[in-house]
């Protein structure tokens, strides 16, 4: 497209003013042998975002595993599902919302956990579980950080708490890299008998659409385009118009009436209105299904009069869902609906066309072929390249580095990313729907009682600091913890779902983060034999001062049968054995919290990786579980060996003594690779013991002696200081 | 024994005190619309948001159709348990004395708590002893306990307080850590702690068992004897 044409570059710059670059737009001329009418440009500059298109990251996304033996459905659906035995799947995703949270984080996080709850019960799944990654700047130095973060909790606790869904999990980071760019994504699980999993495919030609749920609005007018795909700026303010309003009782009331809808059998396909609106959800019915649709957006409810037909159709108005049913059907679906006020609407049908027809009264106002919409947007190669000068600034110490080890451990349990989460968790209810087994802090993964009286598990991680050292094996690591969790309740992974939050790829340095980051999210995946069954990509997380660390958050499912004998965090019982499982040999204090803490650089090498050994440590926890063996089991992550007997000893309400083995430097960090186990001293035979559970202190023998109620203070403290 | 639950639009917990009533006795679901309370002997209104708590929590739900039924059985003696907006719907319903505020926090809270039985002079407690304490979870925004002086001097008077936050458990301000009151006639309870969350031993304490219990002992021995 050298020199761009005449209608590119003469007359108007609308394409740009929505996001399309030049070269973009002449192939839309190209495929369409005309110009685009408004509505249908604001529709294609829409379907070709970036968060949409995902042109900066589907070729990259081709290399991640996606098949093996528990998958019921794969990436593409809505949400990914797993089988759980019994005749059940459970259905999940993870997806960011992250720059309507930096511009308005009640609503933001909010509708970010709306829009994945819709997710999962567009595929006939109930919402069993939501899980949050969270990440803000330093709270101590940033009041911005602190209001992000109470706001983002609080929005998350509104939504999930009013629909009923538990929050069982989730985590929370502060770097300096998040300050202007905070990350909020949002995780959620569904339980559905097989037989009531639906796609979204459009089909049969006759048959009606039928949009249920919310009016249609004048908010979130190229949400997709304006917030999700462009770098945060100056004018944030400006854009909070962009941001969704969330109403939970709505989809709450939405909800209930989708799953009715489909146990009577009554539609065709489903899918969820998200990013894009309208617009998205029927292009990719249509293209899915191979067919056409008319709609006829003058029929679409509206909130306020005099909205155009391209506001109609891209409109990101919350709790709304698009399905298709059998025109003798329709009568019954809208007395579904009327039973749960929810409301429904013919607005359109289906074709054989192949176009996506929007007519406005009795005018065409768009007329495209589905595949210039889904298909035909640009794929980008990405153009890596490392950087030759470290991206981030180091955060300032706050440790000298001649501190005694017991004042080093007070400092990291103080520390806002490994204190305790419990001031954020108290606001989600996580017990509602009666199968919460293992709640936060209970256990490092949640554990959910299914009805075939089996369990599953689920956790979600990643450490952006450590990526930011070293991409492929920061991001490795991630998979590696995150199944690490899950072995310490007795659960064997099933597949995985995972948000990719990068800045601008665009940028070599960048595109090399997310290069890296996914081989070595492939290498874990294949070394664990886990799929990826569906995920997320939230790119152009930048700022003025820079990109965020590179984030790829890990959400992880797995099975265990038998939830009487899960595990614990928490030292249980006087006389317990201490033992290690797996290899902290090579744990390293680059990319370790006590090495932020005391303002090193960010980088690396971090641990090498040998997924044999770490198969086999999980592997190893999970039958000490499986057997009733072990009272305790905690993975070693953030802030090393020490962090992790002095969280054993506080969730546990008891002491410890203990005797490092030789050469382990208690802070050191190799996260997803050992473990700390507790139980009578028999069941943990052929393990190296390294002390004994008692008395109300830890004592790490030669290094540092803290009772228990003082490890308690300061890691309470830790966080709640600044809620 | 049969149980009622209700449900409203935007009701959480019903499923929860329907499984946790089955664990005593049988239980169905009443929808919000319908007047036919299905001759259940006992009626539960469950914790969520009903009518996504707009206006005010639990003050549109007192005027469902099912709330005029449930007030008539409530007249002619009939069990009625408030678990939360349950609580709160029936406070404004005048079914039970006093209000429901914010939490002092101004957040919602979810935390497990300590009761301490007042009293076992009711339907709801008689499977306890005063001063057992029951481990029990509360979560909620608008759960602190409120009447003025003379009312509140009243119910102490009458008894009325059956379950109080053990000391140092208070979660939300509660007047007098009151977690739970009944009505003078000692058939309508509300509380808002979440008895149904807490009779699985898999998923946690089970503080909440003991008040199904004594459901069931009053109805075996008053209704169906």
């Amino acid at each position: 497209m050298a020199g761009g044409s005449s209608a590119a570059g003469a007359g108007t710059a609308r394409h740009r003013d929505l996001g399309l670059t030049d070269a973009e737009y002449e192939l839309i001329l190209a495929g369409l042998g005309r110009e685009p009418s408004d509505t249908e440009l604001a529709m294609l500059s829409l379907m070709w975002s970036e968060h949409c298109a995902y042109k900066h990251s589907r070729k990259l996304l081709r290399r991640l595993p996606t098949e093996g033996p528990a998958v019921l459905m794969g990436p593409g659906e809505n949400a990914g599902v797993v089988d759980v035995g019994g005749g059940l799947g459970v259905a999940f995703k993870v997806e960011s919302h992250n720059h309507p949270s930096a511009v308005e984080p009640f609503q933001g996080a909010a509708t970010g956990v709306g829009g994945i709850l819709r997710d999962v019960f567009a595929v006939g799944a109930r919402p069993i579980a939501v899980l949050d990654s969270l990440r803000f700047g330093e709270p101590a130095q940033s009041e911005r950080s602190r209001y992000l973060l109470e706001h983002a909790v609080g929005g998350i606790g509104h939504y999930g708490n009013s629909i009923g869904v538990p929050t069982v999990g989730g985590e929370i980071y502060f770097e300096p890299s998040y300050e202007q760019n905070c990350l909020v994504n949002a995780m959620c699980l569904g339980l559905a008998p097989h037989e009531r999993l639906i796609r979204s495919a459009a089909a049969g030609p006759g048959n009606v659409l039928v949009l249920l749920g919310a009016l249609t609005g004048r908010d979130g007018i190229g949400g997709a385009s304006v917030l999700a795909s462009a770098e945060l700026g100056e004018a944030d303010e400006a854009k909070r118009p962009s941001v969704q309003i969330g109403d939970p009782f709505a989809e709450k009331k939405l909800l209930e009436c989708c799953l009715e809808l489909l146990d009577s059998e009554l539609l065709v396909s489903l899918q969820d209105l998200g990013a894009a609106g309208l617009t998205s959800s029927s292009s990719e019915m249509a293209a899915k299904g191979g067919v056409g649709l008319d709609i006829d957006c003058a029929k679409v409810p509206q909130r306020e009069p005099g909205m155009e037909p391209f506001e109609i159709m891209v409109s990101e108005s919350q709790e709304r869902m698009l399905c298709v049913v059998e025109p003798d059907r329709v009568a019954e679906v809208v007395a579904v609906c009327e039973r749960w006020e929810t409301l429904a609407t013919a607005i359109g049908e289906v074709t054989d066309s192949g176009r996506l027809r929007v007519l406005s009264g009795g005018e065409v106002v768009a007329d495209l072929p589905v595949g210039i919409l889904v298909d035909d947007c640009p794929l980008y190669d990405l153009e890596p390249a490392p950087p030759s000068t470290p991206l981030y600034p180091s955060a300032p110490a706050v440790l000298r580095g001649d501190e005694a080890p017991g004042e080093t451990l007070l400092a990291l349990l103080g520390s806002a990313n490994i204190a305790s989460r419990r001031p954020v968790f108290e606001q989600y209810d996580p017990v509602v729907q009666s199968r919460t087994v293992r709640r936060p802090d209970d256990a490092d993964a949640a554990v959910l009682v299914l009805p075939t009286g089996e369990a599953i598990a689920v956790a979600i991680d990643g450490n952006g600091r450590r990526v930011a050292c070293d991409p492929r094996r920061g991001a490795a690591e991630a998979v590696y913890e995150c199944a690490a969790n899950l072995a310490c309740v007795g659960a064997t992974p099933l597949g995985l779902t995972n948000c990719l939050n990068f800045g601008n790829p665009e940028k070599p340095h960048v595109a090399w983060q997310l290069t890296e980051a996914v081989a070595g999210i492939t290498e874990a995946c294949a070394a664990l034999d886990v799929p990826v069954v569906g995920g997320n990509v939230s790119l152009y997380n930048e700022a003025p001062t820079g990109p965020i660390f590179p984030t790829p958050v890990i959400g992880m499912v797995g099975r265990l049968a038998d939830p009487a004998r899960t595990g614990r965090l928490g030292f249980a019982s006087q006389d317990d054995v201490i033992a290690l499982v797996g290899d902290l040999g090579g744990a390293a204090a680059e990319g370790s919290e006590l090495a932020k803490l005391r303002g090193e650089p960010i980088s690396g090498p971090l641990p090498t990786i040998d997924a044999e050994a770490i198969r086999a440590a999980h592997g190893r926890v999970r039958s000490l579980i499986a057997a009733g063996a072990v009272h305790t089991a905690h993975d070693v992550a953030e802030g090393g060996l020490a962090v992790a007997l002095a969280e054993c000893c506080v969730a546990g309400g008891i002491g410890a003594t203990v005797r490092l083995p030789d050469g382990i430097d208690p802070f050191a960090e190799a996260p997803g690779r050992a473990f700390v186990v507790a139980g009578p001293e028999a069941a943990l035979d052929g393990l190296p013991v390294i002390g004994r559970v008692g008395g109300d202190a830890l004592e790490i023998e030669g290094l540092l002696k803290l009772a228990v109620s003082e490890m308690r203070r300061v890691r309470d403290r830790g966080l709640a200081q600044f809620l | 024994m049969k149980f009622g639950v209700v449900r409203f639009p935007g009701s959480c917990d019903e499923v929860d005190a329907q499984l946790a009533c089955q664990r005593v006795g049988e239980a169905v679901i009443l929808w919000h619309r319908d007047r036919d309370l299905q001759d259940v002997d006992a009626v539960v209104i469950p914790g969520g948001f009903s009518y996504g708590d707009y206006l005010r929590a639990g003050a549109i739900a007192r005027f469902a159709p099912v709330m005029e039924e449930v007030a008539a059985f409530a007249r002619s003696g009939g069990l009625v348990l408030g678990i939360c907006n349950g609580f709160q719907v029936l406070c404004e319903a005048g079914l039970l004395p006093g209000a429901l505020l914010p939490n002092t926090s101004l957040r919602f809270i979810f935390r497990q708590v300590e009761l301490q039985v007042v009293s076992d002079d009711s339907p709801f407690t008689r499977a306890c002893a005063p001063g057992d304490r029951l481990s029990i979870p509360v979560k909620h925004t608008t759960g602190r306990y409120y009447a003025p002086p003379e009312q509140l001097a009243e119910l102490e008077a009458r008894r009325q307080v059956l379950l109080r936050y053990a000391p140092g458990e208070n979660p939300n301000g509660s007047l007098d850590d009151i977690a739970g009151v009944c009505n003078e006639t000692r058939n309508v309870f509300g509380l808002m702690p979440h008895p149904e969350h807490a009779v699985d031993p898999l998923l946690g304490p089970t503080g909440g068992l003991p008040i199904f219990e004594s459901m069931r002992a009053h109805v075996e021995q008053h209704v169906l004897a």
